[in-house]
């Protein structure tokens, strides 16, 4: 019959068509953020190195400065072993946001919940280390008032600390989610996004330590 | 026997469409096409607003030592009249083009994030409501659009002036950023099968390649404008010279954003252009895949000429030369638009209607204002022209002769499509000419005026340096884009009751939404059209139009022929397998009763929106942190309502 022939040819009334790439719009969406940002972190990135080595006082990020008024000495502020072992804390978290994601296709609850709290957690070991580090440069006399050096390094990882924390954030309510009722593997796409943030947050952190801690 | 040829059913109803109404529905809706008039209204609000602070401008410059407004007045409205025009009238505007044509374009029933979408538009609001506040504060931006730091620093510009100016902007991109996101998503994601992407309209290749220029260019706008927010909230030294701050460094970021900024401005205009003309010329486009490329390329130089902007701080020759080279080289591709426009009307049977006037204006107009800016592509020109009233003359030509003259093109063209009924011509024709007798009467002598040594943005000026004359026809043509306007305004709103009445395709359109109903119904598609053809409704028409235009013709599309639910083979599809026009059956069919399932109206777009806008609120009442953490937290709450609420009704 006509009828029957035409309702069979009409996969789209009614249903959602398929996405045209066959792709999820949210992946899609955050991949056109995360090119935003580069241009973000980039533009922050390149504040910092323009201004890099043109404070007019210090206190510098890799050598010494003795105030000429005061004779105070500040030493260098930037400390590479510490900083050294928050980025691998950051790294394994990227790790851990691969087993999370894996575990959640599977559909292994236990796993996924193990690792998507370690990642949380390693993030906020991050966190806890910037916070450290940003007293302590603080307590050395560096501010955000300081110089040149102190606008742009706590500005530039600043907006990475925030970048952290709501990608923290954003985990933790995957976590609460799946304590509460469950991730299902149907919903590994939204764990996947979150993982491409996390991911791009980790890139950011090793073109900064390069550019700014190891750099001299 | 015939009966086993399935073909899909007319997938598209002409209906009597009943919409919902009132001010809820508007507050909570995520239709594109109620979030497109929002944007279209809000922007031809602004533009009011904006060409009266031109005619403010034009009355106080109207003879020497005039008095009709003091010089920090001024001040004020070259700044707003800059950034409104910008910021609240052309972006947005083209974002309501954007909002209502995309999916429409390309057979989707809503954009990839209906809700992320009315954010945006909240968002613009408040953004737009927000600058313009601080005209009751008496402290209106008064430091040019462009708020060259270290002017803008706390040092320099006291007051709440250009906190007004930054956090403004600040909101304005995030609103921009949002929907550059959602449009990338759609027009990547969401386009009818067959709508391969050179088959997509021009206007929305123009949109798309748009959304990049604004995802990439409004970071960097962004760290400027945070670095400036920083500076006079928490004492930073980005701008600030005597800690060795680089005067320049604002400029460069400022600039770096404010080029593409330029083609985000005229590419949606572009785009519209590229609508009428064909239509108008009854002939496909000239060199459609050569529009994309030069588009592309257009977008992609866009990004390697911003210094061009700053020639007269003395960059040093090789930087001069390069940033001269680049600027000369994008206007190719430019040109090339220009030339295949041309070509489309070559030979056309042309209808000239208002729209199609308009058209014709942009690619005169621009023409000119595009010349004038390959002049000062070169530096040792460019030092003479710089900072005088021939860059005046030149960006005028380009951003009112081009784009809001594309953008009246598409409003003309597209308000049948919006409202069901056409625009009065008589009217449109009025207010065609008078638009654009007045505008070459106001900007052309400015050209003589740079020429002469008037510098731009002085509040007034001596009599007897030959700028009288000049100045005079400016205002006189002022007056008459003023009057031009008045029959713009009348002739939407009469026509709105009295026009006649448009039918799907008033215009014999070429595209996709000139196949439904005209306003479109919520769902827009009854069903999802199959895409065969860059034309797909002359295809359907009058096959021979575009049998010589490689596109796609139909007949390369193969579709299934069943028998009994079985599929026994495949047959060339018929031209008209993306729309069966020939009875169109007048049923009044709700999404509901089609089966079609829409995303649920909600109001917890605008509730983020509020907001996040009152965090920047507490920003400027001096950092009143109550206030501000107070709104973060109503922030965090309602986007996590928004998330964890589902975006369409459960329908199993």
């Amino acid at each position: 019959m006509a009828t029957a022939a035409i309702e069979s040819h009409d996969p789209h009334a009614g249903a959602h068509p398929a996405t045209s790439t066959g792709l999820n719009n949210t992946k899609i969406a955050i991949w056109a953020f995360i090119g935003s940002e580069c241009f973000f972190f980039a533009s922050l990135i390149s504040t910092y190195l323009i201004y890099k080595g043109r404070s007019l006082v210090g206190p510098f990020p890799h050598e010494a400065w003795t105030d000429p008024s005061t004779h105070q000495v500040f030493k260098a502020i930037l400390n590479i072993p510490i900083t050294s072992v928050s980025t691998f804390v950051l790294l394994m978290s990227s790790l851990a946001m691969v087993l999370a994601h894996s575990a959640v296709v599977r559909g292994d609850r236990k796993s996924s919940k193990i690792w998507l709290a370690s990642t949380a957690l390693l993030g906020a070991t991050f966190l806890g280390f910037q916070a450290y580090e940003f007293t302590s440069f603080v307590h050395e006399g560096l501010t955000i008032h300081t110089n040149l050096f102190g606008s742009s390094f706590f500005i530039l990882t600043g907006f990475h600390g925030a970048h952290v924390t709501a990608g923290v954030i954003w985990l933790l309510t995957l976590l609460f989610i799946d304590i509460k009722r469950g991730l299902t593997p149907d919903e590994a796409i939204n764990v996947d996004v979150c993982a491409l943030y996390w991911h791009f947050v980790d890139v950011v952190w090793i073109a900064i330590f390069t550019l700014v801690y190891l750099i001299k | 026997m015939a009966t086993t040829v399935s073909l899909p059913p007319t997938p598209y109803t002409a209906t009597t469409h009943k919409y919902e109404s009132g001010l809820w529905s508007w507050l909570s809706t995520t239709d594109h096409k109620r979030v497109g008039q929002l944007y279209l209204y809000t922007s031809l609000f602004w533009f009011l607003v904006g060409g009266l602070e031109a005619g403010m401008i034009r009355t106080q410059l109207y003879g020497p030592n005039g008095h009709f407004v003091s010089a920090t007045t001024y001040n004020e409205l070259f700044t707003m009249h800059g950034t409104t025009m910008i910021f609240l009238v052309i972006m947005p505007l083209s974002a309501a083009f954007f909002n209502f044509l995309i999916p429409l374009q390309i057979g989707a029933r809503d954009v990839a994030f209906p809700r992320l979408n009315a954010f945006s538009y909240w968002v613009f609001l408040f953004g737009g409501l927000f600058i313009n506040a601080s005209w009751f504060f008496h402290a209106a931006p008064n430091a040019g659009w462009f708020g060259y730091a270290p002017l803008t620093t706390r040092p320099y510009s006291p007051g709440l002036n250009i906190d007004f100016w930054v956090i403004g902007l600040q909101i304005l991109g995030i609103s921009s950023l949002a929907a550059g996101f959602n449009f990338i998503t759609t027009i990547i994601n969401m386009r009818a099968p067959g709508m391969h992407f050179m088959r997509m309209p021009v206007f929305t290749w123009m949109a798309f390649i748009t959304q990049f220029l604004i995802v990439l260019a409004f970071p960097i706008i962004t760290v400027a404008l945070t670095f400036l927010m920083l500076d006079r909230f928490f004492g930073t030294n980005f701008y600030e010279v005597s800690a060795g701050a680089d005067p320049l460094l604002w400029q460069h970021l400022f600039w770096l954003f404010g080029h593409p900024e330029v083609y985000i401005l005229i590419l949606p205009a572009f785009g519209l252009v590229s609508e009428v003309i064909p239509v108008f010329s009854r002939k496909p486009l000239f060199g459609y895949p050569v529009m994309i490329y030069s588009g592309i390329l257009i977008a992609f130089l866009g990004f390697g000429v911003w210094a061009h902007h700053m020639f007269a701080v003395g960059m040093g020759p090789i930087a001069d030369s390069f940033f001269s080279i680049t600027t000369m080289l994008i206007a190719i591709p430019t040109g090339v638009k220009i030339f295949n426009w041309l070509g489309t009307m070559w030979g056309g049977s042309l209808r000239f209607t208002t729209a199609m006037k308009f058209a014709i204006g942009l690619v005169a107009l621009f023409t000119i204002g595009g010349i004038s800016g390959v002049m000062h592509a070169s530096p040792p020109s460019d030092l003479q022209q710089t900072d005088s009233y021939f860059i005046v003359a030149h960006f005028h030509y380009v951003l009112f002769g081009g784009s809001m003259m594309g953008l009246f093109a598409g409003l003309y063209f597209f308000y049948p499509k919006i409202t069901g009924r056409l625009m009065g011509e008589k009217a449109g024709s009025w207010h065609f000419w008078l638009t654009a007798i007045g505008m070459n009467l106001t900007f052309f002598p400015m050209h003589f005026l740079g020429l002469h040594g008037m510098p731009r943005r002085i509040s007034t000026y001596d009599a007897g340096q030959g700028w009288e004359q000049d100045n005079h026809l400016a205002s006189y043509g002022a007056i008459l884009i003023v009057i031009g306007t008045c029959f713009f305004v009348y002739n939407w709103f009469r026509s709105m009751k009295t026009g006649k009445v448009a039918g799907n395709d008033p215009w014999g359109g070429a595209t996709l939404e000139w196949m439904i109903p005209s306003p479109p119904p919520d769902y827009n598609f009854a069903t999802i059209p199959n895409v065969t053809s860059r034309y797909p409704l002359w295809d359907r028409k009058s096959p021979r139009l575009t049998a010589e235009v490689p596109h796609g013709s139909a007949a390369e599309t193969k579709i299934d022929v069943e028998v009994a639910g079985q599929k026994t083979g495949t047959l060339p599809a018929p031209s008209d397998t993306t729309g069966n026009a020939a009875s169109p059956q007048p049923v009044t069919s709700s999404a509901k009763q089609l089966g079609i399932v829409m995303p649920t109206p909600t109001i917890r777009p605008l509730l983020a929106a509020l907001s996040l806008g009152s965090v920047f609120i507490g920003l400027i009442m001096h950092k009143n942190l109550p206030i501000m953490f107070l709104a973060a937290i109503c922030f965090m709450l309602s986007l996590y309502s928004w998330l964890l609420t589902p975006l369409e009704p459960e329908h199993h």
